[in-house]
């Protein structure tokens, strides 16, 4: 599903229009199968996938692609594992040539236990990718000046973190994220450290233009049901975003009228 | 007969005879690990390999390969 719909609620990224504002990873699932269902159910058209080895002693083994559907999903390849900046551009390239996208997503990461962005790296590699055509949404740090110099640099969409991969703490830095969002003009995502619904109902309330997730579904008891759940948190934080939140005050203020009371 | 091919495959060190009829290529290489060109991409010696140019790049004993495809990620 790819250019303008009119009359939706769509947003667009490297001039690609998507009705979805929930972009799920397709990884840590029981078995294709559970990785089919769950995305199904999610509603989303944009998927994350990782590039690896093939097994070369097992060519024959079924494949993410028999159970999610290229032609149905875009497929954005990340580059999940890599530590330094010629890694991840070497991944893509490789991505590039198994699917011919060239919409990637970017990920130079920090030792374990955190896999914080390495800024440095993301920096390095971000300028290589854009430079031989790749179209980049970054995961980042939620530092201000690094996500306007990604902006400034080309990148497609700036994609900072709420907690750390795979954390499911939810979103601990609301405010910066609304301050970096702010300064930004691309699409603005949270990408990391969603847990459940109601974190992702927040990031959207926040303004963002779409949520990325992977464990919170995948690492529920029930995916399929959470992945359902996370599609409608996701619209109903947009709604609410568009709608304009009450103002918050201290203290009181009735919502029945207070003359006419019985004495 | 030809003497072994020696690869590098995906960290591994391999031997494939080479075919009759002359050197191998990535097409033949892949015809013998049985993969679908389709869903996977190929680095020699950290150089992509275009698919549109498999069965013209020779392989070389002491080339090294990626071989690679799309797993679930996040």
């Amino acid at each position: 599903m790819d250019g303008h719909i009119a009359g939706e609620d769509t947003w667009t990224v490297a001039g690609r229009t998507f009705r979805s504002r929930l972009i799920v990873g397709t990884g840590r699932y029981k078995d294709l199968e559970e990785t089919g269902a769950a995305i199904e159910a999610s509603g989303a058209d944009i998927v994350t996938v990782a590039v690896r080895r093939v097994n070369l002693s097992d060519p024959k083994a079924p494949m993410l692609q028999d159970y999610v559907d290229p032609k149905k999903y875009t497929y954005l390849p990340n580059t999940a594992g890599c530590f330094t900046a010629r890694e991840a551009v070497r991944t893509l390239r490789l991505a590039r040539e198994a699917g011919g996208w060239n919409l990637v997503k970017l990920e130079v990461l920090g030792p374990a236990p955190l896999l914080y962005p390495d800024m440095q790296g993301t920096f390095e590699a971000a300028a290589e990718l854009i430079k031989d055509g790749f179209e980049v949404m970054v995961y980042c740090a939620d530092d201000p000046l690094a996500a306007k110099r990604l902006e400034d640099m080309g990148c497609v969409a700036i994609m900072p973190l709420g907690a750390p991969i795979g954390s499911g703490l939810g979103l601990q830095n609301p405010a910066m994220l609304s301050m970096i969002k702010e300064n930004i003009t691309v699409p603005f995502l949270v990408d990391a450290g969603v847990g459940t619904a109601s974190d992702a109902a927040i990031a959207m309330e926040l303004g963002c233009d779409a949520v990325l997730l992977n464990s919170a579904i995948a690492h529920a008891k029930n995916p399929i049901l959470m992945a359902q759940a996370m599609k409608h948190a996701v619209a109903a934080g947009r709604l609410a975003y568009l709608a304009g939140r009450m103002p918050r005050r201290m203290g009181a203020d009735p919502s029945s009228p207070l003359s006419g009371l019985i004495r | 007969m030809p003497s072994p091919v020696t690869l590098t495959l995906n960290g591994e060190s391999r031997a494939f005879a080479a075919p009759a009829d002359g050197p191998l290529s990535v097409q033949g290489l892949l015809v013998l690990l049985e993969l679908d060109t389709r869903k996977v991409a190929v680095e020699r010696n950290e150089e992509i390999v275009p698919r549109s140019r498999y069965a013209e790049t020779w392989l070389t004993s002491g080339d090294s390969l990626e071989i690679v495809h799309f797993i679930g990620g996040g």
